[in-house]
């Protein structure tokens, strides 16, 4: 860990580098009906709300998108090029779900080096744009191309096989997972940006149809369309251009094995472990300082794998936080209170922007309903493809 | 060369490690093991990632493994719409080694159980097209 103090300069745990100075979303649907530039100037037009930046103050872009479903090749210059961030250096980043991710930690450390004072985050991705063969034939291609794909593997079936060995080392039902989905509902409700905006019970989930057992349609999230834009700051004007800057305290980042035959374990995702451990590490905190978490919750199973892979309940106990109500508005560790990719829907660029946005916002105090009464420090737990890449990211207000 | 041929659907032609398909032709189910190191891993690889040597052999997998996790595909991606349903399971091996790979047909859907025991066999899926698949032990 010692390393991660040295590589980002660190003398002080809790030293303001960078800040995330404006956070913008469009809503997410299922059909955006815009060009890919339309869909993120929406985003950015929320992000540049009421502070005080000047759009030539911008020195480069990150542009994110889990580019295999792109129409357009190369997003970024064509992107950087709507937004009007002309002649700024521009360039893509992808690790599937968790893009967003990765192009936080790249504008991160464009900051950080002093090579930008700052730098903006695109998350994006238009799912709308493939056909229904199109969408079957990238879903061929979700696992390994040579050594899992010629068996049919898709990304719901890795995270089906993830729910079957949890169910097999700790006895975690399938109704267990639903009441996942049945708690996400509740806040997808209050989310006027989010896909689902429904209650749903229970007996909904289980009577769902299976897509890949033991999951059901209800216990997957959906396709979407969506952007997020996130602007980032070094400490020294970050204050001049918002009276409320989030600091970014802590960046943790890992992988593990894309072919499942190189895991340890199915029930734990080994590099959500890794990346909690070095996020954890380098903002001085613990799982038990977190006011609010967004965890990434493709399927109702992640959600529960998660709380223990980020140490919120210790493993096999995912179930009973979630039981008791721990990680509700108003429990110890309140999780996804914009509805989780569950409700919001799954841009796969944008997803984790939109994580860090939901953090951003409720560090702010300006989540109403929702909002997690002085929220100081938020987690945000993002995985690419079947815990492939894992991104945890640790957020505070002071 | 050869690993056109694997699987239902393949997407890569070439490997160095295009002989496994050869031996799933003959019958047989075959991995790599390290000269230097000793270490066998699966999927094979015909370079040694440990040691950088590229200085590998063959051998057999043999024995009976354990079910780890199984999932079974309702709706397949493109090229598997007339398999669906097939299970995918992760099997491990007593040499220390895990294999993906589908689960026999013939097993019936609610007789699989996470721990039974089962082996890795060679499959002729069509005159030209090979794989291999679980069957009880």
């Amino acid at each position: 860990m010692k390393d991660y103090f040295h590589l980002l300069g660190r003398t002080d745990r809790m030293e303001k580098d960078v800040a995330i100075v404006g956070a913008g979303q469009s809503p997410f649907l299922r059909r955006c009906g815009v060009s890919i530039g339309e869909l993120c100037f929406w985003a950015f037009q929320e992000a540049m709300e009421g502070i005080h930046l000047k759009k030539e103050e911008i020195g480069a872009s990150v542009v994110c998108s889990a580019t295999e479903y792109d129409k357009q090749r190369s997003p970024a210059g064509v992107i950087s090029e709507y937004l009007h961030l002309k002649g700024k250096p521009t360039f893509c980043v992808e690790s599937l779900c968790s893009s967003s991710s990765s192009g936080l930690r790249a504008a991160y450390s464009l900051i950080k080096a002093g090579l930008h004072d700052v730098v903006t985050v695109i998350g994006f991705q238009k799912m709308s744009e493939l056909t229904s063969a199109e969408a079957a034939e990238r879903m061929g291609r979700s696992g390994d191309v040579m050594w899992e794909s010629p068996f049919g593997m898709t990304m719901p079936a890795a995270f089906a096989m993830f729910a079957r060995a949890h169910m097999a080392d700790y006895g975690t039902t399938e109704e267990q997972l639903a009441k996942v989905r049945v708690k996400n509902s509740i806040y997808g409700v209050l989310n006027d940006k989010a896909v689902f905006r429904k209650k749903v019970a229970l007996e909904e989930v289980m009577n769902s149809q299976t897509v890949v057992s033991p999951l059901k349609v209800l216990d997957c999230c959906a396709n979407a369309d969506g952007a997020v834009v996130l602007i980032l700051a070094n400490r020294n004007i970050a204050k001049r251009i918002t009276n409320k800057p989030i600091w970014i305290h802590g960046l943790g980042a890992s992988s593990s094995s894309a072919t499942l035959s190189g895991r340890q374990t199915y029930s734990s995702i080994a590099c959500a472990r890794e990346a909690a451990k070095i996020a954890y590490e380098i903002a001085g905190v613990g799982p038990e300082d977190i006011d609010v978490a967004e965890v990434h919750d493709c399927f109702t199973i992640t959600e529960i794998i998660n709380y223990e892979d980020l140490g919120f309940a210790k493993p096999g106990e995912g179930v009973r936080l979630l039981e008791d109500k721990e990680t509700y508005l108003g429990g110890k560790i309140p999780v996804n209170l914009d509805g989780g990719l569950l409700c919001k829907g799954h841009p796969i660029g944008a997803t984790g922007g939109g994580q860090i946005r939901t953090i951003v916002k409720q560090l702010r105090g300006e989540c109403g309903e929702t909002q997690v009464a002085n929220a100081r420090i938020g987690l945000v737990h993002n995985l690419g493809g079947p815990g492939v890449y894992c991104f945890v990211t640790i957020l505070g207000r002071d | 060369m050869g690993f056109d041929k694997f699987g239902v659907k393949s997407f890569v032609s070439e490997s160095k490690a295009g002989e496994f398909v050869t031996f799933l032709e003959r019958g047989k189910v075959m991995t790599t093991r390290c000269k230097k190191c000793q270490r066998i891993t699966f999927p094979p690889k015909m370079d040694c990632g440990r040691c950088g040597l590229s200085d590998m052999e063959w051998v057999e997998i043999k024995g009976t493994g354990e079910l780890e996790t199984f999932t079974t595909v309702m709706f397949g991606p493109a090229g598997f719409e007339k398999e669906t349903p097939y299970t995918l399971a992760v099997v491990k091996f007593p040499a220390g080694i895990r294999i993906f790979g589908q689960m026999d047909k013939k097993i019936p859907i609610d007789e699989m159980r996470v721990g039974m025991g089962l082996k890795v066999v060679a499959l002729k899926i069509s005159q030209d097209r090979f794989s291999y698949q679980f069957e009880r032990a």
